[in-house]
């Protein structure tokens, strides 16, 4: 299990799940992925994003005007 | 063997049927959505205050999970600005490229369904729905031109297309297919019912903001400044944000509307000058071309027009470069006949 950072600052939807997609396809099940995001839509779309390709969201919190996720890796296949 | 099926989600109530129709016949479908940079998207949308209210959702995320599928999300920006710049069957009213558009999706879609082994693809068209890029004639040419042939399956209007491979090999019953046509969407939103979708997305006139004439209007002033047809995902971003005011050929204002405008407008001054009214509550405001510190004075009477002192005889102004230098200006705003309705972009 290893844990990633992936800065997604400033980026509109669905550009900052575009990105999460992409790390996550180059990461192992169980790793964990911390985003950061200002486009508050990620509040919806990212947790919407995991529940239907298997990941999960240990955490989402706000902190002056960035949201951040934390996901873990799902099994995939 | 279970065949699989990669279907073009735009989030729409058309690709919703189609997948929903081809589930039924037990193939495995999953879902692959565009990212051109002109999609209209809910977020972008909210950039204005007075929207947020509403909740907010991404339609194709939300129809792959009406669905259960997995949805791709692929950014093709890049690659897309070619079919933007030069679509060789042309623009629909606008500057829509639809037919060029959709032969370069399922072109991609192609490719990702071979490399992933998938069998066909699915696509909601409907024949006559739309003008350009859905009629009986042109639907043949995005299956030539994409290459893709007999493998693409629309299932809300296959029955009035020839047979496609996976009716042929009895990968679907064709029978179970549909034979919608036209512009009316009461046969799709009787199958909605019958299928339990409700509130999905009903979007006006298509699937990206290259179809609205503001937005065209905007990007090709844009174009003809720049004296080539060139655009960067900040450009197309800022198309859609504030009053644009191209007070002289070679550079433009990009004027905040309200605050939540002025918030999103502020994260591009690194890139871009700016000015912002000081003395009196007002917009933020970013100038996009050739400026010369000479032109500050003009820029900002025009800036201080929008504020809250366009009465007042004299506005204060902080400029900003790039750099994060910042210098006060005062002026008096400009008054209302000074301002040219031709500026307006
Ligand atoms: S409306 Fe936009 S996204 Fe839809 S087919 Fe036309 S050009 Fe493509």
């Amino acid at each position: 299990m290893s844990r990633h950072l992936l800065d997604c600052r400033r980026l509109l939807c669905p550009m900052p799940v575009i990105r999460i997609q992409d790390r996550i396809a180059e990461l192992e099940p169980g790793d964990e992925l911390e985003a950061i995001c200002t486009d508050p839509g990620v509040m919806q779309d990212i947790p919407a994003w995991c529940r239907i390709n298997g990941h999960q969201v240990l955490e989402t919190r706000e902190e002056d005007d960035e949201y951040i996720l934390l996901l873990r890796v799902g099994e995939g296949e | 063997m279970q065949r699989k099926a990669v279907a073009l989600i735009s989030g729409g109530l058309d690709s919703l049927l189609a997948v929903r129709i081809i589930q039924e016949q037990d193939i495995h479908v999953e879902g692959i959505n565009f990212f051109t940079g002109f999609c209209v998207e809910g977020h972008t949308h909210a950039i204005r205050k007075k929207d947020q209210k509403k909740p907010k959702r991404n339609n194709a995320l939300w129809a792959a999970e009406q669905l259960g599928i997995k949805l791709h999300i692929v950014d093709i920006v890049e690659e897309y600005k070619q079919v933007v710049f030069n679509p060789r069957y042309g623009y629909g009213a606008n500057l829509n490229p639809c037919l060029d558009c959709k032969i370069f999706m399922v072109k991609k879609a192609k490719e990702w369904m071979e490399a992933h082994g998938f069998d066909f693809i699915i696509t909601g068209e409907v024949v006559g729905q739309r003008p350009k890029s859905q009629r009986k004639d042109t639907m043949p040419i995005v299956q030539r031109d994409s290459g893709i042939g007999d493998r693409l399956l629309r299932p809300l209007c296959a029955k009035n297309l020839p047979p496609t491979l996976p009716e042929r090999e009895g990968w679907v019953d064709r029978e179970k297919l549909y034979d919608f046509s036209g512009r009316t969407r009461k046969p799709q939103m009787a199958l909605a019912k019958q299928f339990g979708f409700e509130d999905y997305a009903q979007p006006a006139g298509g699937c990206c903001f290259l179809t609205d004439e503001q937005y065209s209007v905007k990007l090709q002033d844009l174009w003809k400044a720049r004296g080539s047809r060139q655009y960067e995902m900040d450009d197309i971003m800022l198309l859609k944000v504030g009053r644009h005011i191209r007070s002289r050929p070679e550079y433009k204002l990009i004027i905040s509307r309200e605050e939540g405008e002025g918030k999103f407008l502020q994260g591009y001054r690194k890139l871009y000058p700016s000015l912002k009214t000081v003395s009196h509550p007002g917009p933020l405001c970013l100038i996009d071309g050739d400026f010369a510190e000479e032109q500050i004075e003009e820029a900002a009477r025009i800036v201080a027009r929008y504020s809250q002192g366009k009465n007042a005889p004299e506005v204060e102004l902080e400029y900003r470069d790039t750099e994060g230098n910042t210098r006060l200006v005062t002026v008096t705003p400009l008054a209302p006949h000074e301002l040219k309705k031709e500026w307006v972009v």
